[in-house]
């Protein structure tokens, strides 16, 4: 217990706050920016969350960044040029990359960097997303020394990156949390702790000030930084939201700027009260049915098929997500690069009674009718939009005779389940692509991607339909390669596809340059807070 | 009274093993492992890791690595915020819980001893009936509909107060918090206090020292002290779940404290996490028990003659 003198001070000021008015008016020049969760780590190579890469993009350049509308521009890199087999890069760093502490940014520094993620003894877990790198991936696999791969600096101020095979989305990739560059002194000569807000180098258009686990992460403008006279938010307090409700009343009451996450099944109330404020976007997402198809019956294709047919995406996605979701008919959402439209699975025009028509008959050929019903589990894990999903699903199946139970766990126990390749019927599955690529959503159907795919989907013309992309580097065959290879998926239905889902933010009326876009980038140097 | 202190430390150490034993065991029977995520990893990755933090050992192995770490004072690295130690996860979570609860036991003591006890000195009469009826609604009304409450009422409706966060704990952010957390504990303490001194007040040597005229306010020290009993032995366990943090308050305040730091471990199947925040519980609950028990026998003679 604490000594009874702070008590007493405590509680005169308790009183004294009582009377005052202190809903304090925000802090000059400090942007509370409401983050979905803690970060886990500020070690760019060992992230793995979302909210650790908005502050990620925040404290690192890497070769190249984003805007806030989302597109690629340049970042430590001013130029780039590439081989005409597509497979040499060739980076020119700018001359007034700077670290925090004044050091230049070297191309040995991203050497360095590289190095690092992909050496297995750092135990980074998305160090795969470079493996396009020559080499990359084994060195991963500890099959060859992290020296071997395809990245050599010839000059202080060029880096030349190798590829495995052409590969149209490396520049996005090098935008990824798994490419930014740390500092090389400083990582060696503290190790792991080289994130505390005391050693902390890095490169991006802030620094680190404060990290205080569950409670904030304080960031301000790095004055080395090579835009720094265009950054206008001095510092930003990246705050955990993880209950999404309170979160809102804190945002109300004036406490956070913006919140990055909204309660989908408040969202009525929320563009009542808020209006404007209540930013939709697009976002690289997809929630989606996976089936067992090692199994009898989802071996069947007529099964799969039946139980596609009758979901009301429209309802799902407007209804119960308050327009946090779009109704998805493709795997791949709408407006990826280096693709086209995607294709639609049969049906979405049909009235609804003759989709439920078309069912009933696949059910009955696949041997399931009244007198013997197709009964399933639904297996997923627990919010309370997943749990409303599914009562929804079920009604929905039920209109067809299926009568579905439903397993729900906590997220690891679910995940868990999956990974392990154990058997089920249907499950809810969830990916969020790393770049906006046709490749980061169809290769989770690939034979063999067992961790991913957990219905160990196989086929032998989608696998081929996906290597022959991979080796394509005429950007418009590939699109129409990979468009074969989902035109497959959306008529097979390993994994029926549900709801593409959206970005959804509170943003202040004080805060600009807020853009919602694809790859949910909104780093805080290109916004502006007025006072 | 040293020996007795000195016996019940003794009893403790076996008892903080079984908890350790059994916390062990019991989240790693849990399924999934810290490193199963929404997205899963690559199998190179994942075997990365688990040869990284020692998860690839049997789980003997893992069980007798950790007693020894713990017995050197370490509570090793965290799994889910890999670049902190258990240990500094602690130690910034458990001022925030102590601060919140601390004031939160004080103010519910105040509140419930003292409403409590000026409902068992006038039966029946109005502030008796205000006291059961606040009393009852304090604990029946859960925590998770109370903070909202004082948070729309008192930081949006009126705007005396923040809605929520820390700020290194300034005052005007503490109080939401520690009139949510202690107005349950409260009503249990005014009822407690209310029952006990009722009882007291009815029996023989209260009703000789009525008889022998003596004055109201002695009377009702002495009936105090020997109803004080039951509510200083509930203390301990009372203490211990005050200081140690509330999850409910510290998620909807946004406060950086323990509980949201135990529930997030456990859910987060941050193994050592966990069984950190556990030790440090038990160590706590355990201790204030032994301060309860104390004070009970300073409070009552007979128990330290039975001894």
């Amino acid at each position: 217990m604490r000594p009874a003198p702070h008590r007493r001070q405590c509680l005169a000021g308790l009183a004294a706050a009582a009377l005052a008015r202190p809903a304090e008016a925000a802090p000059a020049g400090l942007y509370r920016r409401g983050n979905d969760a803690d970060p886990g780590t500020l070690d760019p190579h060992k992230s793995s969350t979302v909210a650790e890469a908005h502050i990620l993009r925040d404290l690192y350049e890497g070769l190249l960044t984003y805007d806030n509308h989302g597109r690629i521009i340049p970042g430590c890199a001013e130029a780039c040029t590439v081989s005409g087999d597509g497979l040499t890069y060739t980076f020119t760093l700018r001359e007034r990359a700077r670290w925090s502490n004044g050091d230049p940014v070297v191309a040995n520094d991203f050497v360095f960097s590289l190095r690092r993620i992909l050496d297995p003894a750092l135990a980074a877990k998305y160090a795969e997303v470079l493996f396009p790198i020559r080499g990359a991936a084994a060195v991963n696999r500890g099959a060859a020394a992290p020296e071997s791969i395809g990245v050599d600096a010839p000059s202080a101020r060029t880096l030349v990156l190798t590829l495995e095979r052409p590969t149209p989305y490396v520049l996005e990739l090098l935008t990824h949390s798994t490419a930014l560059p740390v500092h090389p002194a400083t990582v060696t000569r503290f190790g792991a702790a080289f994130t505390r807000p005391e050693n902390l180098v890095s490169n991006g258009a802030y620094a680190l000030r404060e990290a205080a686990p569950n409670d904030r992460v304080i960031l301000v403008r790095n004055p080395h930084f090579h835009a720094a006279a265009d950054v206008a938010i001095p510092s930003v307090a990246f705050l955990p939201t993880p209950d999404l409700a309170s979160a809102v009343r804190r945002y109300a009451g004036g406490e956070i700027d913006s919140l990055a996450d909204l309660p989908a099944d408040q969202m009525a109330s929320l563009r009542a009260r808020f209006g404007g404020q209540v930013v939709l976007g697009p976002s690289l997402g997809l929630y989606a049915l996976a089936l067992d198809t090692r199994r009898a019956p989802f071996d069947d294709v007529r099964v799969r098929r039946a139980l596609s047919l009758v979901i009301d995406r429209e309802f799902l996605a407007q209804r119960l997500w308050g327009e946090t979701m779009d109704p998805a008919y493709s795997l791949c959402p709408p407006g990826l690069d280096h693709y086209r439209a995607p294709p639609e699975l049969a049906g979405r025009d049909a009235l609804p009674i003759d989709r439920e028509d078309e069912a009933r008959a696949l059910l009955a050929a696949a041997g399931f009718g009244p007198g013997r019903p197709l009964a399933l589990e639904y297996r997923f894990n627990a919010s309370d939009n997943n749990r409303n999903t599914a009562v929804a699903l079920a009604e929905m199946w039920r209109g067809i005779g299926v009568a579905t139970r439903f397993t729900y766990t906590d997220a690891k126990t679910h995940f868990a389940y999956l990974r392990e390749g154990r058997p089920f019927d249907v499950a809810r599955v969830s990916w969020i692509a790393d770049y906006s690529d046709p490749q980061n959503f169809l290769f989770l159907l690939q034979s063999g991607n067992d961790t991913l795919n957990p219905g160990h989907y196989a086929d032998a013309a989608y696998d081929g339909l996906m290597r022959d992309a991979a080796g394509e580097t005429d950007l418009a065959r590939r699109a129409d390669l990979l468009f074969r290879a989902e035109t497959i998926v959306v008529t097979d239905l390993p994994w029926i596809p549900v709801m593409h889902t959206r970005s959804k933010a509170l943003i202040s009326p004080r805060l600009s340059g807020y853009r919602p876009n694809l790859r949910n980038a909104a780093p805080t140097r290109f916004l502006r807070l007025e006072a | 009274m040293i020996g007795f202190v000195l016996r019940r430390l003794l009893q403790a150490v076996p008892t903080l093993l079984a908890v350790v034993t059994v916390s062990f065991f019991l989240i790693r029977l849990a399924p999934g492992g810290p490193f199963d995520l929404e997205r899963p990893l690559a199998p190179a990755a994942m075997a990365a890791l688990q040869e990284t933090y020692g998860l690839d050992q049997p789980l003997a192995v893992q069980y007798l690595r950790y007693l020894g770490a713990l017995a050197r004072g370490d509570f090793g690295p965290s799994f889910s915020f890999r670049d902190r130690g258990v240990a500094e996860i602690l130690g910034h979570g458990l001022p925030v819980s102590m601060t919140i609860g601390g004031l939160a036991l004080g103010l519910a003591l105040a509140l419930g001893i003292g409403l409590g006890a000026g409902a068992a000195f006038r039966p029946g009469r109005l502030l008796d009936r205000v006291v059961g009826l606040g009393a009852g609604l304090g604990v029946a009304v859960p925590t998770f509909v109370v903070a909202p409450l004082l948070q729309i009422v008192f930081g949006l409706g009126l705007g005396w107060l923040p809605v929520g966060s820390w700020e290194g704990g300034a005052p005007a952010h503490l109080v939401l918090p520690v009139l949510t957390l202690a107005l349950p504990q409260a009503g249990l303490l005014a009822r407690l206090t209310r029952a006990s001194l009722r009882e007291t007040l009815a029996l023989p040597h209260i009703r000789t020292q009525r008889a022998m005229g003596l004055p109201r306010r002695r009377i009702a020290r002495h009936a105090l002290r020997g109803a004080l009993l039951p509510i200083v032995a509930i203390l301990g366990s009372t203490a211990a779940a005050l200081l140690t943090g509330s999850v409910v308050v510290e998620t909807l305040f946004g406060l950086p404290g323990l509980g949201r730091t135990f529930v997030d471990g456990a859910l987060n199947r941050d193994y050592t996490l966990v069984m950190g925040t556990v030790v440090l519980v038990g160590v706590f609950v355990i201790g204030l028990n032994l301060v309860a028990d104390i004070l009970c026998a300073l409070l009552d003679p007979r128990l330290r003659i039975a001894r």
